[in-house]
């Protein structure tokens, strides 16, 4: 880990301008992924500016029914908060199906939205990674990749976003709102990941010296139905898998909503909108989510050792919106 | 960087072009007033800084929960938390858990029930426990909270909650059963003092 | 037997099957576990010396060729940057006995991940910084990680790790195997393994006046320092090395690693303390694995289910810096009454870190392949898998012909199978469900080796009436301390509480490694010979003690070195119930039940722990560690503890662990078998047999994940 300087900003705008005048700084919030990254050498930011002081750590309703959640509300507060339980439950359980209660409490949500991906090769600074260092190589295609993406990588990256509450956020349509040097700007959280095309060093839409002030949900449908599902390789403290986040609303016994998205699979949270196409207004059985699910994982290219995963999204959709239905 | 007057700011402009800043950690109830390098974590505070090594390193990545301490009364991996950006925080590690000879009941059911054997990972066990009754206490679910548990109210702690909630804390000997039988048994008040703890 | 489902802190007498052994036999707690839970007890990176500097070691980056040269001085330049030392400027050592701690004496690199520097700085920040900051150029060579049934290069070796032929053949296998009315003839793979002990491998040296004090993190202070005195030219009487308490070790700190040895060069290089923790990632590639192993497994058998011909064939790997073979094959030569028999190991020396013990080499992955091969018998002859077991129980050693000097495996699958409710078993796959998930329960037996070793003790009357016992042995978290002052009070006849117990020193008397599951046995064989001296002197003095005490001192090499007539061994029975989950793939543990018969149980209370560990690690094995090497790279791909999954809390269900108390006085004077390893062998088979039984899928490679079982599912969900 290379010296740094510290900053702890006193406002949101102190932590933009001090980011913004120096290049390569970084927010600190949680820390949870950064310091560790920072440790592997993966990060060597020359200024770190901590906004985890700053007045981004409420929940708040908002006037049209939906929720607005500070940047540096830690998970574990986000996950307990009555509303999102009662509400939200998509979001409750993404989260606690995330780390560790330790790490649940330090991790705040603007942070988590920015983790970076778990691929080995991008964590090994010895190695060819083009999201780490653009240009050298992607050795996950041919190489150890049994965790990564089945959709939507390309030649030059295949990894996958390791967030779950990013799953839980895109399925539930809720809008990041950024602050940067040139003002602030919502970006819906499907569009907030980048699929890695030629630029897979770009996780994110974020310019440099945004930040993450907030994140906004819209109200809940009355009538709907969500949850979380994750499959890992032990029983708990383990990135997924395979993850989905499902939204369904069904009323005499067809589809009124859905909304679907899976983790695990992409270099971001993958909305199902072509399996929500098929779920609208069909009749709630399992045979629907089945097409459902198949009709999104059609555009699947597995690699060597990630085929399973296929199979597992498709379970855990048809399983999680089998369990949703029979709610109503 | 523009410069400001306020002596707090002028600090903070220092410290961003400083590879070092002043700042004080109040460890178990003693205020520790310290200068230290910006890449010092908690957890090397304590160890190489303090002499407090009860704080276990075990990855340096939080993925172990060896470092567990508590931080304003909740639990964390203190390898990832730098000290410099938890100035002026309470922290407690496993050397704060007694009071004087007096055992913290967790630290009693764990000699008790035999609940550790190389004993490296049994101080974040133990910050872990004493965090998790307070979430629980306190209605933070875990992932095997069922749907119809009220939010907000107590979590009940079942086994299979205490496992999921003790399981960002590796044993590699294998105590995990016996310290689910430990953490319950201070979960019931049931806690066997005296004799049995002598047997 | 004992007779306490759940562990408490009075498990009440201990019913036994005959009279113990040795009066011990009581649940006592352990002596340092308040250290333990107030974060006191100090491990070997919790000791600063004034002035100690602070080492991070720079590991190759390529799998094999040599270094070109170093550039250090951006390293040099930072702030607090001491040294780097390497091939160039360290220490000579003289030829260590083991290969892999000949450091920084060359420009080779044998594999990825093998130390070619060591950074030292003021600050752990800072050798870490200047660790990063070495560049080193390579010429890299050609290599192979990749260990297959057929690979060219696969040897037959003379002998394999314990010191047994590589090839043991009775009667003609070929030939009966060809001749029987059932046969079954499969593969089984078990990856490389991580031992992962929590407390990563440390040292603090420090040199004072010719003298080479180190605290290491090791599981044998005696023979570190014998390793670390010959290294440097010293005499055994210049060099302390501590080993006081110990996160673990699970074989990987039974012999001498790198941190003592590059902590003492850095030490004497730079003339100041230097402490020395490896990181986390760096382990895999320089403490030792459990080797793959590719097992193939032949079973020929009567109708009615005896064998008449088995074979166990074993491909492994080892490195090109030494030769290790995992001795997968060896359980099956004490296992069965099969009449022809051939078990063998071949290894290939390829590109890869040196493999090295982990909890019960050979027998934990031999006999996961064995035992589910016997398990396939079964569902293959239909005969209820502990019938099948109980018909090929042999009378003596098959491989020796020596008698056991007791065996009670058939005790132990009765007895289980009775606790655990076993019958009425319905055989027939997948037919059974609990909430949606598919169960199964399954069944596999244990065996472990006694070993012994010659050790030192001393014991000590003092006149006020204490006692002090003094042993070189090591507690890596098995009860050591306890269970030797157990011992020791016994033979002397007087409370634990009157003796003081010292260990983890090597300026103590001399003792093996805790190891092989001998640490009791032999330790407390010298603590019982010394002990019982002290006490026939104390018999005999007349009036009172001198002001200076007493002394008595032992060593048991001699009895040690006595072949014994008799085989002798450890064995265990595991039976586990699994559901499956048919969405995921996901296989969780419901119950786990263990009953062992290892000889005399000294300590119930911290025995119990020892199994109940080591079927933890087993639970692991079958479900949910596993490494690989990287073919393009050649080092394990999952190097930390988020990707090599050592299973959590919830992973782990109640566990339940019994013992039948032997009484077998061919052991030593407390009737003890060792009980550290047995607890993982039979583990990961029965597990995997339950998977069978619930999903009706047999699954031969470890571990059994869902990227390996989800695509056998599709028609049960």
């Amino acid at each position: 880990m290379k010296p740094f300087g510290y900053l702890r900003a006193a406002s949101v705008e102190e932590a933009v301008r001090a980011g913004a005048a120096q290049p390569g700084a970084k927010f600190l919030g949680g820390g949870t992924n950064l310091v560790d990254l920072m440790k592997l050498g993966v990060e060597e930011p020359p200024l770190l500016v901590d906004v985890s002081g700053l007045p981004l750590d409420r929940i708040e309703e908002l006037p049209d029914g939906g929720l607005r959640i500070g940047a540096t509300v830690r998970n574990s507060e986000l996950a307990a908060a009555v509303a999102v339980r009662e509400r939200y439950p998509v979001l409750s359980q993404a989260l606690l199906s995330g780390a560790s209660g330790q790490l649940r409490n330090t991790a705040t949500t603007g942070g988590n939205l920015v983790q970076r991906t778990r691929c080995t090769y991008f964590q090994d600074i010895s190695k060819p990674c083009n999201k780490r260092a653009p240009g050298t190589g992607c050795p996950a295609r041919d190489g150890a990749h049994r965790d990564l993406a089945v959709l939507g990588h390309s030649a030059h990256c295949v990894a996958t976003q390791p967030s779950d509450l990013a799953v839980a956020l895109a399925a539930l349509d809720a809008t990041a709102h950024l602050h940067g040097p040139d003002g602030e700007r919502e970006v819906p959280v499907t569009e907030f990941h980048r699929l890695p095309g030629e630029h897979p060093e770009q996780d994110t839409v974020l310019r440099p010296g945004e930040l993450i002030t907030a994140v906004r949900l819209p109200p809940d449908r009355p009538g709907a139905h969500s949850r979380y599902r994750k499959a890992r390789d032990r029983a708990s403290f383990a990135f997924a898998l395979v993850s989905v986040g499902a939204v369904l609303e069904v009323r005499g016994g067809a589809v009124r909503y859905a909304a679907l998205a899976f983790g695990g699979l992409a270099h971001r949270p993958w909305r199902a909108r072509a399996a929500e196409e098929v779920l609208r207004g069909a009749p709630a059985t399992a045979d629907t989510f089945a097409r459902a699910a198949d009709a999104e994982l059609a555009a699947a290219r597995p690699l060597r050792e990630n085929g399973f995963k296929i199979t597992l999204a498709r379970n855990l959709a048809i399983d999680a919106l089998t369990d949703l239905a029979a709610r109503t | 960087m523009e410069s400001s007057p306020q002596p707090a700011a002028a600090a903070r402009t220092t410290a961003a072009t400083a590879e070092r800043s002043d700042m004080v950690l109040h460890v178990n109830g003693v205020p520790y007033p310290l200068t230290l390098d910006h890449r010092t974590t908690v957890l090397d505070a304590l160890r190489e800084h303090l002499d407090l090594t009860g704080a276990k390193k075990g990855c340096d990545h939080g993925q172990c929960g060896a470092c567990t301490v508590l931080v304003d009364g909740r639990r964390a991996n203190s390898c990832l938390l730098l000290a410099v950006a938890q100035n002026g925080r309470r922290i407690t590690t496993v050397e704060g858990l007694a009071e004087g000879d007096r055992l913290h009941p967790l630290q009693e059911a764990f000699l008790d029930r035999d609940a550790f054997q190389c004993g490296y990972c049994t101080p974040g066990q133990l910050c872990s426990a004493v965090g998790l009754l307070a979430e629980a206490a306190d209605g933070f679910p875990s992932s095997v909270t069922p749907d119809t548990a009220a939010p907000g109210a107590p979590v009940p702690l079942t086994a299979d909650e205490i496992r999921e909630r003790m399981s960002g804390n590796l044993c590699r000997c294998g105590a995990y059963p016996r310290i689910v039988d430990a953490v319950g048994d201070v979960r019931d008040g049931g806690i066997r003092t005296g004799q049995d703890v002598a047997s | 037997m004992s007779q306490d489902p759940l562990p408490s802190a009075n498990p009440g007498p201990t019913a036994t099957r005959s009279a113990p052994a040795s009066p011990a036999g009581a649940s006592v707690a352990r002596r340092e576990g308040r250290e333990k839970v107030t974060g006191t007890a100090r491990y070997a990176a919790e000791h600063t010396p004034p002035g100690c500097a602070y080492a991070w070691p720079v590991p190759a980056t390529i799998c094999r060729g040599r270094v070109l040269a170093f550039d250090t001085r951006a390293a040099l330049a930072l702030p607090g940057a001491c040294t780097v030392l390497t091939h160039e400027n360290a220490p000579c050592l003289a030829p260590p006995d083991d290969p892999a701690l000949e450091l920084l004496q060359n420009d080779r690199v044998p594999h990825h991940g093998w130390y070619v520097a060591l950074a030292v700085a003021d600050t752990l920040e800072a050798a870490r910084a200047v660790a990063a900051a070495v560049r080193v150029t390579y010429e890299t060579e050609t290599h192979d990680v990749r260990l297959t049934a057929g690979h060219p290069h696969l040897y037959t070796p003379e002998s394999v790790n314990g010191g047994y032929p590589a090839i043991s053949e009775r009667g003609d296998f070929e030939g009966a195997f060809a001749a029987a009315p059932a046969t079954l003839d499969a593969t089984y793979a078990v990856p490389p393994l991580h031992n992962h002990p929590m407390e990563p491998h440390a040292a603090t040296a420090r040199w004072k006046d010719g003298h080479l004090t180190v605290h290491d993190s090791s599981q044998g202070a005696t023979l570190v320092r014998d390793e670390l005195a010959a290294l440097f030219g010293l005499g055994k009487d210049e060099v302390t090395v501590v080993s006081e308490h110990v996160g673990g070790g699970f074989g990987c700190k039974g012999t001498p690693r790198p941190q003592a040895v590059l902590a003492a060069m850095a030490a004497r290089y730079t003339g100041r303390p230097v402490k020395l923790a490896l990181p986390r990632r760096q382990l895999a590639a320089v403490v030792g694995h459990r080797a793959p192993t590719l097992q193939r497994v032949r079973l020929g058998a009567t109708h009615d289910g005896v064998l008449t011909a088995l074979a166990h064939e074993v491909a492994t790997h080892t490195s090109t810096v030494k030769e290790f073979v995992e001795q997968a094959a060896v359980p099956a030569r004490v296992m069965y009454a099969a009449p022809h028999s051939r078990t063998g190991h071949r290894v290939v020396a390829l590109d890869v870190p040196s493999p090295s013990w982990m909890r019960a080499p050979g027998e934990a992955p031999g006999m996961f392949a064995l035992e589910s091969a016997v398990d396939e018998l079964a569902v293959l002859l239909d005969i209820d898998p502990i019938d099948l077991r109980v018909r090929n129980e042999p009378g003596t050693e098959p491989d020796s012909g020596r008698p056991f000097s007791s065996r009670h495996l058939v005790d132990c699958l009765q007895d289980g199978a009775r606790r655990f409710g076993w019958l009425p078993r319905d055989p027939r796959p997948a037919v059974r469900r609990a909430g949606g998930l598919l169960v199964g329960t399954g069944v596999a037996a244990a065996t472990y080796p006694v070993y012994l070793g010659g050790s030192d003790a001393e014991a000590h009357a003092d006149a006020d009436g204490g006692y002090r016992v003094r042993v070189n042995a090591t507690d890596i978290g098995t009860g050591a301390r306890t269970v030797l002052t157990q011992i020791a009070a016994a033979a002397l006849g007087v409370p634990e509480s009157r003796i003081r117990i010292e260990i983890g020193s090597s300026d103590l008397p001399d003792a093996p490694v805790a190891g092989g599951s001998a640490g009791t046995g032999s330790w407390g064989w010298a603590v019982h010979k010394a002990c019982t001296a002290l006490a026939g002197r104390l018999r005999d003095l007349d009036g009172p003690l001198p002001a200076d005490g007493v002394t008595e001192t032992a060593d048991t090499r001699q009895e040690n070195a006595e072949p014994s007539p008799y085989a002798r061994h450890a064995f265990g029975a595991h039976f586990a119930e699994v559901r499956v989950d048919t969405v995921t793939g996901t296989v969780r543990v419901h119950r786990l039940l263990g009953v062992f018969a290892a000889g005399h149980i000294l300590n119930p209370r911290t025995a119990r722990s020892q199994f109940i560990g080591g079927m933890t690690m087993g639970l692991g094995m079958a479900l949910t560690e596993g490494s690989t090497l990287d073919p393009a790279f050649g080092d394990f791909t999952p190097n930390d503890l988020a990707g090599y999954h050592v299973p959590v809390c919830a992973d782990v269900p109640a566990i339940e662990a019994y013992w039948i108390d032997e009484d077998d006085p061919h052991l030593n004077p407390m009737g003890t078998k060792g009980i550290g390893e047995i607890g993982i062998v039979g583990t990961a088979a029965a597990i995997a047999n339950a998977v069978r039984h619930a999903t009706g899928v047999r699954l031969r490679d470890l571990p059994l994940t869902p990227d390996k079982l989800l695509p056998h599912l599709a028609r049960l969900s």
